[in-house]
Formats: structure tokens, sequence, C-alpha cells
């Protein structure tokens, strides 16, 4: 940091992570969960807070909370319940949020991260299941707000970590762990910019070798990786500045605005925050069995790294390729099942690393959008061994089958993209190329090498792209 | 009555409450809170030694649901009870 201070500081980082689970349906209701409905059409008595209502909690969210816990060394609570938490807002439409204060469903875990300083455990205090609320829209023409209760009662687990953490660096290697983790696990696709994965930033600083924390601020509105930097490294200088200066740090929520690069304080601590927490009556105990949480544990996936290490045995391609596939279960998936199809490690490689990444790049998608099943990757290959399409074609098709899955081996026969074998046509082509261009011919023959590429394009420009280039140069050499 | 509810409380528990009370509604506030603090500590008088805290009135547990759809579909029930609405949504006052 460009900054110098009078003293040596050390910044204190634990956090706050919310993630909508993937549920099908909401945590105490069967409404919905899909994403863009219109307006309070995934919606019911219950998730809007009708008076009367019964809330049934949803197995599934169980589930998904005790594999994040298991997946992140937790223990899991074998006698949990829930709790009111009371508020008024209108995005709230029961008055109160129904979390777990007392008895959430994971306590005391740890993951492994690894930034250029090395390793690091970061703890886990706990996981607790609890529902979202509702979605308010600002009308500034109207002086209004309007409620969408699509999102109330979408079933979130938030990860309450230590404050384990010191930079900026170790927090993202601590998300990425996080969300890699919980993606592996399909109880989540946890993507920052869509808010199926918030983080919450409280941040302290304190003198090095100091052993009492610095008050400290929490942060929210984080959206994305370069957000919460930004965020980290702008609230550090902000607290010592107050402190060189000799003021104190006010224990606040501070929201931080991404445009204008800076935060501002939601609400102190003197305002009312008192959620006056109680059991929630309506809902029963849930009690976790040792053959519950030994069947969760079981249907665990292979997380990352074991893939990792496991693809490097058996099968040859660079460690970097084997980085990229990997950072996505829908990606390591699907290069594990066309290679299951294809036995052709390599090639399926280097269909995801190079085109793949380049559409998704190109169309700002993530792996996980990826659509084109095994099969048809696997057909593509096949397509291109038996040099029945050529490379080029075989790109064209691959951005087709990339944007709608098409089987390829049909795509190109209906298009007639099939490279043609017949050698008399062929030859015919060539003989007219070469009639219509005299002036290469000369070229060539005078040993000007260059003539004979610009002759093995127009050839295949007259056979519009679907001659094999090898059989072209072979021809275009004897007759020539 | 033993329990004696004080101005600065029943001021904090309006505000929680988002209640404005007149200083006639505080008085009988204070009065019927301090009578229902005094009828919780008459449960104290029992004697609960060895006996388990319970987190639930019925001898239940795990009741579940499995994740299927089964309600939603359309907002009309929904915004019935809506005072005002607009664009399938509910009217509040502008709220940030």
């Amino acid at each position: 940091m460009s900054v110098q201070y009078a003293k040596q500081y050390e910044t204190v980082i634990g956090l706050e992570v919310h993630v909508e689970l993937a549920t099908k349906t909401k945590i105490f209701c069967g409404c919905s969960t899909e994403f863009g409905g219109a307006p309070n059409t995934h919606t019911c008595p219950v998730c809007t807070g009708m008076p009367g209502t019964l809330p049934v909690l949803n197995k599934q969210v169980v589930e998904y909370a005790m594999a994040v816990g298991l997946a992140t060394n937790c223990e899991i609570t074998r006698l949990c319940k829930f709790d009111r938490k009371n508020y008024f807002y209108p995005d709230n439409p029961q008055n109160y949020q129904i979390s777990q204060l007392y008895l959430p469903i994971c306590r005391n875990g740890h993951v492994e991260i690894e930034t250029a300083d090395g390793k690091k455990s970061v703890g886990i205090h706990e996981i607790h299941m609890e529902e979202d609320a509702g979605k308010l829209l600002h009308d500034e023409w109207e002086d209004c707000s309007l409620v969408d209760y699509n999102r109330s009662g979408v079933p979130l687990i938030e990860i309450v970590s230590e404050p384990d953490m010191r930079s900026a660096e170790e927090v993202i290697a601590y998300l990425e762990k996080l969300r890699m983790t919980i993606q592996y696990l399909g109880a989540s696709d946890c993507k920052l910019n869509e808010g199926s994965m918030r983080a919450d930033v409280n941040l302290s600083v304190r003198e090095v070798g100091a052993e009492r924390f610095g008050t400290r601020t929490e942060m929210k509105n984080l959206n994305s990786f370069r957000a919460i930097t930004h965020a980290i490294e702008h609230e550090r200088e902000r607290q010592i500045e107050l402190l060189e200066a000799g003021q104190q740090v006010i224990q606040e929520t501070r929201r931080w605005d991404d445009h204008k690069e800076y935060s501002y304080a939601m609400r102190s601590k003197e305002d009312a925050q008192d959620y006056r927490y109680f059991p929630d009556p309506d809902l029963v105990p849930v009690y976790i069995s040792d053959a519950w949480i030994a069947a969760i544990r079981d249907g665990l996936p292979e997380f990352r790294e074991e893939k990792m290490a496991r693809y490097k045995e058996v099968f040859d391609i660079p460690e970097y390729d084997i980085g990229i596939i990997t950072d996505t279960k829908h990606m390591a998936d699907l290069f594990e099942e066309t290679v299951a199809i294809c036995n052709q490690p390599k090639k399926v490689s280097n269909w995801l690393m190079g085109e793949t990444l380049r559409l998704l790049k190109e169309n700002a998608m993530d792996a996980q959008d990826i659509r084109f099943s095994p099969g048809n990757l696997a057909k593509l290959i096949a397509l291109v061994d038996g040099k029945e399409i050529n490379s080029s074609v075989a790109k064209e098709v691959f951005e087709v089958m990339f944007e709608k899955d098409v089987n390829p081996k049909q795509y190109v026969e209906e298009h007639g993209l099939g490279t043609v074998n017949d050698e008399t046509a062929l030859r015919t082509t060539i003989e007219e190329v070469l009639a219509a261009n005299p002036q290469s011919v000369e070229d060539y023959r005078g040993g000007k090498e260059r003539a004979l590429g610009f002759l093995v394009g127009q050839t295949m420009k007259a056979m519009k792209g679907k001659a094999d280039p090898a059989v072209v140069n072979r021809i275009l050499k004897e007759l020539l | 009555m033993a329990n004696i509810i004080s101005d600065e409380t029943i001021e904090y528990v309006g505000i929680l409450a988002k209640l404005a009370l007149s200083d006639e509604e505080k008085e009988q506030a204070k009065k019927d809170m301090g009578r229902m603090l005094d009828y919780i500590d008459k449960l104290g008088e029992l004697d609960t030694t060895g006996i388990e805290p319970m987190s639930h009135v019925f001898p239940v547990q795990n009741i579940f649901r499995e994740d299927v759809v089964t309600n939603g579909g359309e907002s009309r029930e929904t915004l019935e009870n809506a005072p005002e609405q607009k664009d399938n949504m509910f009217i509040v006052p502008i709220t940030i």
C-alpha cells in the first residue's frame, strides 16, 4: 500500500456469506423458487405472511445445509430449531424472518485456503438456515416503492466465518473455496452478480501485536470479487485514518457504492437493532440422526482437489487445462462424460479450453450455462476424426452446437457440410481454379511457393469449405 | 404490582413496535406490561430442577415437505389484499 502510517496495522476480517439454495421450492411452502417469474406469481398465503398459515420445512434445505456443513468440516447440531427475528420492513410480510439463532444446524467448521503467502485455515463459526425477503423496487416518479414477494421464503444458508482473515486476498480465496465447494455439491450456483451468493464483510483494524480486536464495521452490497477487494482496501484505510487522527471507529453497518467507490453509514448500533429473537412456535424441532448424517456424507461428491489429483494421474493433459476444467463441476462433468464416450481426453480438453472458453467469454456466460451435451461433443470429435468434416467446418458446427445443442452429425448432413471425398469432382474444380488463375500457376512454377497457398484458398472457396485441405494440396501439386 | 415498567422502556418498546403512543396510552401500556411480567414471574415459582428445557410444546419433530412445487403460478389471490397495486406489485410508501 502506498500510504505510510505512523504505526503498523493489522486488518481483521470475518465474513457473513448468504447462499441461495438450489431447491425447486421455497423453504416453508410449495411455491417455486424459479428466477424471473412475473411479480408475485410465486407466492401463497405462507410466504406472504397471511395470519393463520403454517410453515412446513423443506427437507432438501436441511440436506443441502448438512452437506455444506460436512464439506466445511462442521459439527452437525443433532437437535436444531428455528427462531423468529423480528423487524418491520415492507420486504418482510410476516414482520419477522424465520432464522436460526440459538441452535444453528452446523457449527465449528473450517476450510483450507491458499494464497501467495501459503496455506491457512479459516474457521467457520456456524451455518444456519433462513428465509430470504421479498424485493423492493423504487418508483422515483410516483414517489413510492413496489414490492414483489417472489423471493420471499426462498431458502438461504448463512455461513458465518471466524475473524480469521487478514487481507482482501485471503477473503477472495475463502469465497472462491466456498463457491467451489457449494457448486460441487450442487447446493447453489453461487453467482455473486445475480445475488445467489452475497458476502457481508466485517472488518476492524488493530495495531500489530495488539491482543484485542478493534471496533468493527459491517459492509454490505458487495456484488463482485472486485467490489469486495476495493471495499476492503477503502475501509481499512478509512479506519486507520480515523485512528491516526485520534478518533474512534464507530460500530455501524455501511453500504458500498461500487460506482463511486466509497461506503457510507446505513445505520449505527444506536438505532434500534433489537430483533427480539424467540423460538418459532409454528415449526417443530429438527432431530438429525447419525444415520442421516452418514447418508449425506456418503453422497458428497469428489471435490476439486481430489479431482485434480486424479486427472493428473489418469489423463495426459496439461495441469493448466486441468485447473480450468475442474474450476466448475459442470465443466468437469462434461469433460468426464464426453471422455467416457469417446476416450479422447486431449481432444475433449482442446474443445473445452479453446472454442468453449472463447464462446463463453464472448457471450458473457459462465461454465454452468453450457448447454451442449457430452454425446454431441463426442459426435463432433468423431466427425473430425473420421475426416467427415474439416476443422474449420467443425468450428462452425460447434458454434451452432454451443448455442442450441444440435446433433452435429445431423446438422452436417442437413446443411451439406460434409467433406467432399469425391476426388473426381475435386479434380474438376481444381482444374477450373487453375484455368482461372494462370498468373498464380506461372508464379508457382517459377518457384513462388506462396502461390500454392493462394490456389488452395481459391479451391476451398469454390468447394464452399467442404474439402479436406490436405487432399486439395496433394491434387494441386500433382496437376502443377 | 411487582414489576414497574420505566418511561424509557415503554418509549423503547414503542420504537421497536413502530407505535406512536399518547401519554395516556403509555401509562396504560406500562400497567399492562407490568402485570404480564408479574404473571411470568409466577411461573418462576415452580421448581423445575431436573426437567430438561423443551423447544416445542408438542413431542413432535421432523415434520418435512418434499421439494415439489404445489403452490403459486398466479398473483391474483396474493394481490387481493393489496390496498394499492401497480404492475402486479404492492405499492408501499417509499422505503430505501
